[in-house]
């Protein structure tokens, strides 16, 4: 990735459309976004307001489209964008933001906060001015396919771990299946199970799926560090698989930014409509519960609460399914306060989890899904993203807090009905 | 100039001019923001864009219940001075006598006593915004000098209206003359500045409900 602050500013301009021309038109500065967001509510620093974030996209935008800033600007008027600007705001755009979206749903002139934000990494990447973890991910992502530095070889063995430990076979490279499963790295190196408990899902549903070993990585840095065209890349290679294998969908695993990455960017990035639809692993399960081929035995009796993934929730849409599907196994299930698409982010999404430099900031911020639980309460948590679960698990650790950490998938596995 | 005429030159070149560029303006900024247009999405779609663009254009009126929690003041007092600045602007008896001459036709007043008393309760209201501006700690680290022109332009009118009404200090013609003035500085700043939101956010609002609700979500 080469960078300047000249292909920053061009970049800043590429994002510019009416909605943001809108958006920004609208702002009164009256706060409200300041208080939905939990790197302002849990430090306090008003610098943090999720509006304050999209300073530089602003700039771009009064200086070049609007008829009065380009005045302002020939009098040498309008607050300029350059490196030591941008710098200053790197903190803010990337440690200090997980493109959560609670902003957007409160901004109430109707500004889609995270939206903006997102847009203004894409010139913050362009200058250069974007964390170094997030650029080094970005960089495994493109030269190795994975942002973990995961290689089909390393899947190949968990595979095999898998099929022994379960006598279920993992199909690989099938072509003309119903599903081919995407993964994350996450998921790859930490959580395995995953894999199986989708094998006995679809064992026990009578699904035909497979695994590509050419395009198995479903998380896509270039989204969260903001490079349209890494993302397009990675999307393409996903694509080009599942037309070779001729599937019918593509499943986004546990994974938040990954299901944004490759159901609702992808097509755009790629500049056409996929072949294939793509569904999130929660909405195939909910599915295949309609069509009554997910039959379930038995039921957690431990009282059990739902953390909605930013991504998949409030800007992805997956908030029924998951709940329909907790419904079947649990008989005691809490929502958390705000829980569903007004749910508070675990801290650590939209790239904040791949910054090293975030790691202070990230645990900081935890106090609010700690106040959330201490209000709730419940013996386990379930969610539906491998990173959120990594850094709940992180968080419950810091504040001393003995609550276990479950995927929706792989319980629903557990509670499966044996024929 | 006599009062007489300052009052003519109020009621007649002066609104011309601030009409032409307020309406100008409006229209030059509208355009700016279409002009600019949206890519389409090749999503396969959960929702429909128009309809979820059209329940948020309405629905995002009304705050969650944990975001007025945290910002009550804000948005208590923020509502209480929209609606007081609407109901004196456009339900009291001697404006739409004015805008009936301008417009043709008129709509029936609210009595003087509670538009008098709208009044009031407005001003109190504005200076309960601002005074929040200056000690609500994000606000205070947002505003800029054009949030403050931007209040004191909002204000003036609502002041000067009431002095008017209720012809405290100068005669009569005066009072009048610059309270017409004073809308007028109210119209020719609105375009150039944050005031637009009055009609920007409902453009804004669309979008927001468009994007959301194109995968699934109320905004």
């Amino acid at each position: 990735m080469s960078a300047s602050l000249d292909k920053g500013i061009n970049a800043f301009k590429r994002q510019i459309d009416s909605s943001v021309a809108a958006f920004f038109s609208s702002c009164v500065h009256c706060g409200l976004c300041a208080e939905a967001c939990l790197f302002y509510t849990e430090t306090g620093d008003p610098k943090r307001t999720p509006i304050n974030k999209t300073e530089p996209l602003r700039r771009i935008w009064k200086s070049e489209y609007t008829l009065f800033g380009r005045v302002g600007k020939m009098l040498g008027l309008t607050k300029k964008v350059d490196d030591k600007f941008l710098e200053e705001w790197q903190e803010l755009v990337y440690d200090s933001c997980t493109l959560c979206g609670r902003c957007s749903m409160v901004c109430p002139v109707g500004n889609d906060i995270a939206l903006m934000i997102r847009k203004t990494r894409e010139g913050m990447a362009a200058a250069g001015q974007a964390p170094e973890g997030l650029i080094g991910a970005t960089n495994r992502s493109v030269t190795i396919g994975s942002p973990m530095g995961v290689k089909w070889p390393a899947l190949r063995a968990q595979i095999k771990h898998v099929e022994e430990d379960s006598g279920l076979k993992i199909p690989v490279d099938v072509e003309d299946v119903e599903y081919m499963l995407l993964l994350s790295s996450m998921e790859i190196m930490n959580f395995p199970e995953f894999i199986e408990a989708v094998a006995k899902i679809f064992d026990k549903a009578g699904a035909t799926w497979t695994i590509s070993s050419e395009a198995f990585e479903a998380t896509n840095s270039g989204i969260q560090i903001g490079v349209s065209d890494i993302a397009a890349e990675l999307v393409q290679r996903i694509v080009d698989v599942a037309d070779k294998l001729r599937v019918k969908t593509v499943i986004s695993p546990e994974c938040g930014h990954a299901y944004m990455a490759i159901r609702w960017d992808g097509p755009n990035l790629v500049g056409k409509p996929f072949n294939f639809k793509v569904r999130h692993i929660l909405e195939v399960m909910d599915d295949l519960r309609q069509q009554d081929r997910l039959k379930i035995a038995t039921k957690e009796s431990q009282k059990l609460t739902y953390h909605d993934p930013c991504q998949i929730s409030r800007r992805g849409g997956v908030i029924d399914e998951p709940r329909r599907l907790i419904d079947m196994i649990a008989d005691d299930f809490v929502e958390m306060p705000d829980g569903g698409k007004m749910n508070w982010c675990c801290g650590a999404g939209g790239g904040v989890s791949a910054n090293e430099r975030a790691d202070e900031i990230r645990l900081k911020v935890f106090e609010r899904k700690k106040a959330q639980l201490d209000e709730v309460k419940p013996d386990a948590i379930i969610s539906a993203c491998s990173n959120c679960r990594i850094h709940l698990e992180d968080g419950l650790e810091e504040y001393n807090m003995d609550i276990p950490l479950l995927s929706l998938t792989e319980t629903i596995a557990e509670h499966l009905a044996e024929d | 100039m006599t009062e007489i005429e300052l009052l003519s030159w109020a009621r007649g070149p002066g609104l011309q001019i601030a009409t032409i560029i307020f309406v100008a303006g409006v229209v030059i900024r509208i355009f700016e923001i279409f002009l600019l247009g949206r890519k389409a999405n090749l999503a396969e779609a959960k929702g429909g864009e128009m309809s979820n663009g059209l329940r948020t254009m309405i629905t995002r009126t009304v705050p969650d219940r944990t975001t007025f929690k945290r910002s009550s003041v804000t948005i208590v007092s923020g509502y209480i001075f929209h609606i007081g600045l609407f109901i004196v602007c456009f339900l009291s008896a001697p404006h739409i006598l004015f805008l009936k001459d301008v417009i043709g036709f008129g709509w029936p007043s609210l009595p003087t006593p509670v538009i008098d008393a709208f009044a009031v309760v407005t001003i109190i209201a504005l200076l309960a915004t601002l005074v929040n501006r200056l000690t609500n700690k994000v606000m205070r680290y947002l505003t800029n000098f054009e949030d403050l022109l931007t209040w004191f332009i909002t204000f003036l009118p609502v002041v000067t209206g009431y002095i008017a009404f209720h012809r405290i200090g100068m005669t009569a013609p005066t009072l009048l003359a610059v309270h017409i003035l004073s809308v007028e500085l109210l119209m020719i700043i609105f375009p150039f500045t944050k005031l637009m939101h009055a009609f920007t956010l409902f453009i804004a609002r669309w979008y927001n409900g468009a994007i959301s609700g194109y995968r699934g979500v109320a905004s």
